[in-house]
């Protein structure tokens, strides 16, 4: 009882994922990709993703902290544009769909040489990718209780 | 290019910064029955290239540090030793001219990242059939 009780938290969680846009069909074709050899393939990835976007997160974060002390040059603009698209490249490839789109929208703004903009929408990054994280965190976790039967379960939305 | 291997498994160098990306795409062309060889950077791909001389393919993202996959693409294509492995770029931008200026060096195809199964069974059933 207790089981199949996890199990449909398991799949309430991941519905809620994909309802709320956190996550889109990549993660789907993640999950699809997961078997036998690669049973925590998707656990995997994510798990890659938090740990390079923390890292990329705290590279732009210390290209503003530069960039406020001094005058700013088109380059700088360029060179944060570099990193965001590294975020969000990776940010797609596992179907973090609201990091994206920020992610988007402050290269748009690294594209117009907004200053303001670009701190405020990088703020919107960290915000999405942290609550991302968490709700990720609690999924697999509960997935973790469930179990391999679980895992090995399509769509669950 | 070299001839491929029995039970036509290629032997695809991919190429990306992205540890994410690498896991992405190692572990679809691994589900294509492909044996694949990882790499983070263009650099590491050329070194990997004069230690390996059976890459049936180079699959590699764009948009890299020190050396974009658009540059490895030309230094590959401008080898007499390596010129006819068929590179394939993958970028997470649909920027047409791009991908114009890929294909006109000589790349064989541009995949739109988040890369799919069906991108790469297509991209492999053509280079298995040339």
């Amino acid at each position: 009882m207790e089981g199949s009780n996890m199990q449909r938290q398991v799949v309430y969680l991941k519905k809620c994922l994909f309802d709320q846009g956190y996550l889109d069909e990549q993660f789907h074709q993640l999950e699809e990709l997961q078997d036998d050899v690669s049973p925590n393939f998707v656990e995997e990835v994510v798990t890659l993703f938090f740990r390079d976007s923390s890292r990329l997160i705290g590279i732009i974060e210390q290209a503003f902290k530069i960039l406020l002390c001094r005058q700013k040059h088109p380059q700088d603009f360029h060179r944060l544009r570099t990193h965001v698209e590294r975020l969000k490249g990776s940010s797609c490839s596992i179907g973090a769909l609201k990091v994206k789109s920020e992610c988007t929208l402050f290269g748009g703004y690294c594209d117009e040489g907004n200053m303001d903009r670009c701190l405020r929408s990088f703020q919107n990054v960290k915000r999405e990718h942290a609550i991302l994280r968490q709700k990720l965190e609690a999924y697999f976790q509960l997935l973790r209780q469930v179990g391999p039967s679980e895992k090995a379960s399509g769509s669950g939305n | 290019m070299s001839s491929l291997t029995d039970g036509d498994r290629m032997h695809v160098l991919a190429v990306d910064d992205s540890s994410v990306d690498r896991a992405v795409i190692s572990t679809l062309l691994r589900s294509s029955k492909h044996r694949v060889t990882a790499v983070d950077s263009g650099k590491r791909a050329l070194e990997l290239l004069d230690l390996e001389p059976n890459v049936n393919m180079i699959i590699t993202d764009y948009w890299m540090p020190d050396m974009t996959g658009f540059e490895l693409l030309k230094k590959v294509k401008g080898s007499t030793e390596y010129r006819q492995i068929p590179v394939v770029i993958m970028s997470s931008e649909n920027i047409p001219t791009r991908i114009t200026k890929c294909l006109e060096e000589g790349a064989e195809d541009f995949l739109l990242k988040p890369v799919r199964s069906s991108d790469v069974q297509r991209v492999c059933s053509r280079m298995m059939t040339r």
